[in-house]
């Protein structure tokens, strides 16, 4: 797919809200396919490869004070400057279980998401799994790409950019890291990288109890979609080495369908809870280049149920300020008029 | 894996420990198989598995038992495989008693050695193709698992009838001629006083529902390390040669001719009579021109057994000064092997160690940082051991092959030059054994000469790094080509026992073949074919699945068009299909060759278990086994209960250690056993790797498990005050250890024969030390020495001990705590090591009048 | 860097690219738009095994300079398909690791710290302890007279992790020395 400026639309108001081709909106005319993630946490087993993958690929220090955090099985907590890659991990007892699926029936009774026609004539048998006692939830969190993205946006340096694939990029030789960009994330998700973080670790200064020096200190860092592998045809590093297909990376768009049709499957299989989030175009970032397929509420997975870009409301706030403006420019016309009376 | 209906994980905990392997079970999910992990622990495993069934940890026998007596009292197995595949039909010895009749011992044992004379477990002469005589092999069984029942597995293993039921109905359900289930374990089945038991009775449950030699069928051994199977395969073990030929043992084989009748006499069926071209040709490949037919081709001068020497034998002989050099080859016992005290005391007493690994890992630093040197306990100025630290190459800095899980060999090349002063153990030992050899080049001693006569010139390859292939070469084996010229065979069928061969290693011959490394075939995906042959090469002789034969029915044809893989084709009278047939590839389907043949040709076309002595899949085990003919639960060395089924409370075979160095918790029933009340069980995460060599010294895995930690479940954290991220102190017998807390409903306390039995997890990847990033103290150190008397693998799996909030005391309150709690549970080293647990009930043999059928009767 | 040609004045080229808001393809950095793969610049790519569990996961080594400079799954492979776990992925790292060792270290009896030792050395007085502990713990007979031809003096302990030729030199060896007392984890 293979997108040209279309002059026809015009205007700014689909480069800061609602459906559009964010490649397109960047000047990139002979553009690649939008690309990004689909991560499907039904099948992810927590092994952490996509973190490993991630920091080796991008030399990325480890993160953190080598403690165990008690919070089950996750020992690095988020997303940030040097963890691009992270994998939440959600222990729920049998009442969790059902109110997750209780909420994703009430999505299903609206209409969300459209999954297209039945697919079959038969009844389908909706009997919830077996193991609904307990259950482990692992979810890998990556940058969402936005359509629409807040730190893209406000940006002031041209440091981040947005990429022929769609995908939003920070150029850390541009950056200087005034940070604007970390409050314009409706996500959290881009950090600045500071000196409490240990090295790079296929370099010197990772031996017990050593803590040295950190490269692009200072400077705002997050998933670059392995932009540096896209250039080359190259799948990104987490997808790559994903043992069970849990992160899937392709085009947006094949994958927004794969993703609906799996959220069709496990509807058939009795799992009601699941449902994607990111697919939607409308929502407040324009729809994200990395969707996910969750088996209960965002929040339950640390993540924002209603992200909304701070340029969304920019097209408000110029016309409001447009009508000030002229309302000032007529006041000052009336007085002067008035005051030559 | 992938083909099968039904996978049953189990002994294991495959998302975690093999990941990659997994995306093979998750293909089978996605593509409707049914998945079930049945662990003590919820797990990585469980979360994504159909159903997770909780189990006490150490019961697997009763369980997969009842599954055995569910199958055959519901005529769920499958009759036509069994009746032509197994040995249901053959008669055992009149003289055979079980453990019903003896209370939890077999006839034939021995209570001052603790071992068995199998005399009575042999076949008679004739079978009962009916399937009613009282001494077949079929109604043997049926009366050994009539007590196993859900009943019983609800009372031994925790597990509630719907969730058997729920078990039972998956794996029946998915068996026959159509279906096919799989079972996976890892070392949750092996690491118990009676491991080779516990794959022994999954082997027979798939064996009677025909899960054996078939697509998705079979039980597969998940192994954790890159060449485990290779290290057995071409072993660094004291009792086998290369391809799973015994070292000779003083008194049993004092001559060739014993030793070989031991190995497989020339009369029986299938490929171990001709043990004698496999051994012949190893001595030629060890001792070349010096192995002859006039000195019995080396064997007098190889060195014998005495008994088993195992590792933990041998760190007893250190600490008994009878040892003085020790060679710790990527390996780190101070951290890895049970009983880490006795471990570090052993290394203490040694003359000299040679430590070859990547980084200092705890093996090669405990003088200076071991937990012993940190308390105060020894001084380092005190310990005489010299340690020699070389560092060793990484898996990119020299080619060589590794065989995985499935006896796949795979070649690595060489991708850089060993850094530094690092090499590879193949550098390192041929450049040691040619000083060696200079060192005894003139001693005239008789005792030096096979390290004079053995062949040891290897070549450099283009790298200037010893030639691995030529190894390879060398293993793979050579023959005497028509003008006396080396030629490499093309496989074991063509190795004699006259001299003409060589080959370093039987199963292997036929990776070189046509002098190409088939190790190194790379064809992308394997190739076209269903078996993925081109890539890399399978022993024995390239097959995927092992006794393939059994894939197709007694005719020859397949069982159904689902499961078809190998069958017989009429046209060209050959066995064709999708792998290499592991089978005589023209032995009609009902050919019936005279058995006195002995060897391959006698195997009938019927005989799919070609290396057993009859070809057929044995559900009652007449030898090969030294712990009994058919698994039977027993409870393990250390447990807070007692054997429900049986007088006999531990296996009556398992090997003991009664020493002051390696004490027990008394079980059930026994004074002091409250006072290590809880279950604990021991296991790797997917972000580290065995004892932390290759992890802990890794910034990007050792963040994301960074300290040691327990798993308890709530009610547990409640009753003994242990809070979520704070700290416990773990005592056993042998140790007391620190853990950071995981309070979790993925445990959960089982109600065991109506008590509450909470079981605690501990993964085993931290040691004490100054080197690596991460450290922590070491689950082994809990863990005590007592071995399965088959393998000789030690119970590191189930153990007894007692938790408490907050750190463990420093220093010598350490050592007076533990004192503190054996004295007052009353340990000796008697506890626990009783052989016969209730002499009265268990070596009275049956009067003949005892009426088994009678109601309420009951031996005991 | 030189001054900026006007063409590559920011404002000048949000024009002329057509990126009127330079968040695209007006904001690349030169280094940005030179970025290349280091698996496409490295030098060769080898073909290998994964050296931690048994699934035995194709590799493909990237070497640049003759250094590691990338592992990665092969996709090649019909037993992993270019995937890997956690430990797999950190194969350069433990080839690079920073707390690896690279040269041969003595601790002599009683010291308290590591001296350094050539290898020539190390190996040389390995052999000589080897053939003396070999003699010092010989057993030709056993009480009853039999053959034992052994000595007990020497014991080893490892191979899961070594290759099938590594462990082959290393039994021949010991078994010409006599030397039984040798094990791995897969007793383990």
């Amino acid at each position: 797919m293979v997108n040209s400026w279309n002059p026809v639309r015009g205007g700014w108001a689909h480069e800061l809200s609602g459906p559009t081709d964010p490649a397109t909106d960047s000047g990139w005319t002979e553009h690649e396919a939008r690309r990004g993630f689909f991560t499907d946490t039904s099948i992810c087993i927590g092994c952490k490869a996509c973190e490993v993958a991630c920091k080796e690929w991008n030399r990325n220090p480890r993160d953190g004070d080598l403690e165990l955090t008690g919070w089950s099985y996750d020992n690095t907590q988020g997303l940030g400057a040097s963890t691009w890659r992270h994998v939440a991990f959600i222990e729920q007892d049998a009442a969790r279980v059902e109110q997750a699926r209780e909420s994703g029936r009430r999505l299903v009774d609206l209409g969300m998401p459209r999954i297209g026609a039945p697919t079959a004539d038969a009844p389908v048998d909706r009997t919830p799994p077996d193991t609904a006692e307990f259950r482990w939830l692992m979810a890998s969190d990556v940058c969402k790409h936005c359509t629409h993205a807040g730190c893209l946006d406000v940006c002031p340096t041209g440091a981040l950019f947005r990429t022929e694939f769609g995908s939003v990029v920070v150029q850390p030789d541009v950056c200087n890291g005034c940070g604007t960009c970390v409050a314009g994330c409706p996500f959290g998700v881009i950090e600045r990288r500071s000196d409490g973080t240990a090295a790079p670790t296929t370099r010197e200064g990772e031996r017990k109890g050593e803590q040295p020096k950190v490269p692009r200190r200072g400077v705002a860092q997050k998933c670059t979609l392995c932009y540096d592998r896209l250039v080359d045809g190259q799948t990104p590093a987490c997808a790559k080495t994903c043992p069970t297909t849990s992160i899937k990376f392709g085009e947006h768009a094949e994958l927004v369908a794969a993703a609906r049709d799996r959220v069709r499957e496990l509807h058939e299989q009795g799992m009601p809870e699941a449902r994607l989030y990111g697919a939607n175009e409308l929502d407040g970032v324009g729809g994200t280049g990395s969707v996910f397929l969750l088996l209960d509420e965002p929040e339950v997975y640390g993540l924002p149920p209603d992200p909304r870009v701070p340029t969304a409301d920019l097209q408000v706030m110029f016309r409001r300020a447009g009508f000030a403006a002229a309302g000032m420019v007529a006041a000052a016309v009336v007085a002067f008029v008035g005051g030559g009376r | 894996m992938a083909n099968a209906d039904c996978i049953v994980l189990q002994g294991g905990n495959m998302a975690e420990a093999h990941p990659v392997g997994f995306q093979w079970v998750a293909e089978a999910k996605a593509r409707g198989a049914k998945v079930i992990h049945v662990d003590p622990r919820f797990t990585r495993t469980s979360a994504v598995a159909d159903k997770h069934i909780a189990i006490r940890v150490g019961s697997d026998v009763a369980l997969l038992g009842a599954l055995i007596n569910h199958v055959l009292t519901h005529d769920l197995w499958f009759r036509d495989y069994v009746l032509a595949y197994t040995n249901a039909a053959r008669l055992v010895s009149a003289d055979f008693r079980d453990t019903e009749d003896l209370g939890g011992l077999f006839s034939g044992f021995d209570p001052e050695t603790g071992t068995y004379d199998n005399t009575t477990w042999a076949y008679d002469e004739g079978s009962d193709d009916t399937l009613q005589d009282p001494r077949t092999v079929f109604q043997i069984l049926k009366r050994h698992y009539a007590r196993y029942t859900p009943e019983l597995v609800q009372q031994v293993c925790g597990i509630s009838e719907a969730d058997f039921i729920y078990l039972a109905d998956a794996v029946t359900g998915n068996s026959g001629r159509e279906r096919t289930t799989c079972w996976a374990y890892a070392t949750g089945w092996t690491q118990h006083t009676f491991g080779a038991q516990f794959i022994r009775t999954a082997a027979v449950l798939q064996l009677l529902l025909g899960n054996v030699g078939r697509p998705g069928s079979g039980i597969m051994a998940l192994r954790g390390h890159a060449s485990i199977q290779g290290s057995t395969d071409i072993p660094t073990l004291f009792n086998l040669f290369p391809g799973y030929l015994p070292m000779p043992v003083a008194g049993r084989h004092d001559t060739l001719d014993a030793y070989l009748a031991a190995v497989g006499n020339t009369q029986q069926k299938g490929f171990w009579a001709n043990a004698d071209t496999y051994f012949v040709s190893l001595m030629k490949a060890y001792f070349g021109d010096a192995a002859t037919a006039e000195n019995d081709w080396y064997f007098d001068r190889l060195p014998r057994l005495t008994g088993p020497h195992s590792t933990y034998e041998t760190a007893m002989a250190m600490i008994d000064d009878q040892v003085e050099g020790y060679f710790v080859l990527g390996q780190n016992p101070a951290v890895g092997s049970a009983n880490g005290k006795l471990q570090r005391e052993a290394m203490r007493h040694l003359k000299w160690l040679v430590v070859r690994d990547l980084s200092l890992i705890e093996s090669a630093t405990w003088w200076q940082d071991s937990p012993e040197v940190l308390s105060g306990e020894v001084r380092t100025e005190d310990i005489e051991t010299e340690v020699f630290f070389l560092p060793a190459a990484t898996h990119v800095e020299k080619a060589g092959s590794f065989t995985q899980t499935q006896r796949l060999l795979q070649w690595r090349h060489q991708a850089v030059q060993p850094p530094g002063e690092c090499q590879s153990e193949l550098d390192f030992f041929l450049e040691l054994g040619q000083r060696i050899r200079s060192l005894v080049a003139d001693s005239g001693d008789e005792r030096d000469r096979p390290l004079l006569d053995m062949t040891w010139d290897y070549p450099d390859d283009e790298t200037g790094n010893p030639d691995p292939q030529a190894v390879l070469r060398e293993i793979n084996g050579y023959r005497t080509g028509e003008h006396g010229q080396r030629e490499l065979v093309s496989g074991f069928g063509e190795l004699k026992a006259d001299g003409s061969t060589s080959s370093g290693c039987w199963i292997y011959a036929g990776v070189f073949a046509g002098d190409e490394n088939k190790a190194a075939r790379r064809v992308p995906g394997g190739g076209a074919g269903v078996s993925q042959s081109q890539w890399g090469w399978a022993w024995p002789a390239d097959r995927r699945i092992l006794y393939n034969r059994a894939s197709a029915d007694p005719d020859g044809k397949p069982w159904s068009d689902r499961k078809k893989y190998i069958w017989w084709d009429e046209e060209q009278q050959r066995w064709v299909g999708d792998d290499v047939p592991d089978f005589p590839v023209d032995r009609a389907p009902h050919s019936r060759p005279d058995p006195a043949l002995g060897g391959p040709a006698a195997l009938g076309g019927d005989d799919p278990f070609i290396m057993q002595s009859d070809g057929k899949g044995w559900l009652f085990a007449p030898s090969g086994l030294v712990d009994g003919p058919l698994p039977t639960h027993f409870e393990p060395q250390e447990s807070p209960v007692r054997n429900l089924l049986y007088p006999q409370q531990q296996s009556p075979a398992r090997v003991i250690y009664p020493r002051e160095d390696n004490l027990d918790a008394p079980s059930a029933g026994e004074q002091g056993a409250d006072v290590f009340p809880f279950v604990f069980t021991t296991y790797r995460l997917t972000e580290h790797h065995t004892a932390g060599g290759m992890s802990r010294w890794l910034p990007y895995l050792s963040e994301l498990q960074p300290e040691m930690f327990c798993e308890v479940s709530p009610q547990l954290a409640a009753e003994r005050g242990l809070v979520n991220e704070g700290w416990a102190t773990i005592v056993s017998p042998r140790a007391v250890i620190e853990a950071k807390v995981l309070v979790t409903e993925r445990m959960t306390p089982l109600t065991i024969d109506g008590r509450t039995v909470h079981q605690i997890g501990l993964p085993y990847h931290w040691g004490v030390g100054n080197e690596a990033l991460v450290t922590g103290d070491a689950a082994n150190d809990l863990i005590g020495v007592t071995l399965d008397p088959n393998v000789l693998i030690q119970e590191s799996k189930v153990g007894s001990c007692d938790i408490v909030a907050g750190r463990r005391p420093r220093g010598a309150a350490a050592e007076a705590l533990l004192a503190s709690y054996n004295e007052r549970a009353g340990v000796t080293v008697q506890t626990d090591n009783q052989r016969i647990t209730d002499p009265p009930a268990e070596l009275h043999d049956p009067a003949p009048g005892d009426d088994r059928d009678q109601e309420g009767w009951t031996r005991w | 860097m030189g001054r900026l040609s006007t063409l590559q004045w920011p404002v000048v080229r949000q024009l002329r690219t057509g990126d009127r808001t330079g968040r695209g393809v007006a904001a690349t950095s030169p280094t940005t738009r030179d970025l290349q793969p280091r698996t496409t610049t490295a030098d060769r790519v080898v073909q290998s095994v994964c050296p931690y569990c048994a699934v035995g996961c194709g590799q493909q080594v990237y070497v640049k300079d003759e250094k590691v400079v990338q592992i990665e799954g092969d996709p090649d492979s019909p037993i992993s398909r270019g995937r890997l776990c956690p430990k797999g992925s950190a194969s350069e790292q433990l080839v690079n690791a920073p707390g690896r060792q690279y040269e041969v270290l003595y601790r002599k009896p009683r010291g308290t710290q590591w001296e350094r030792l050539d290898r020539d050395s190390a190996i040389e007085m390995i052999a000589q302890r080897f053939v003396q502990s070999r003699r010092n713990r010989w057993q030709e007979r056993d009480d009853e007279g039999r053959i034992l031809r052994r000595t007990m003096g020497i014991a080893s302990l490892g191979g899961a992790t070594l290759d099938n030729e590594e462990n082959y030199l290393i039994k021949k060896l010991f078994t010409a020395a006599g030397a039984i007392q040798i094990e791995n984890q897969a007793r383990i």
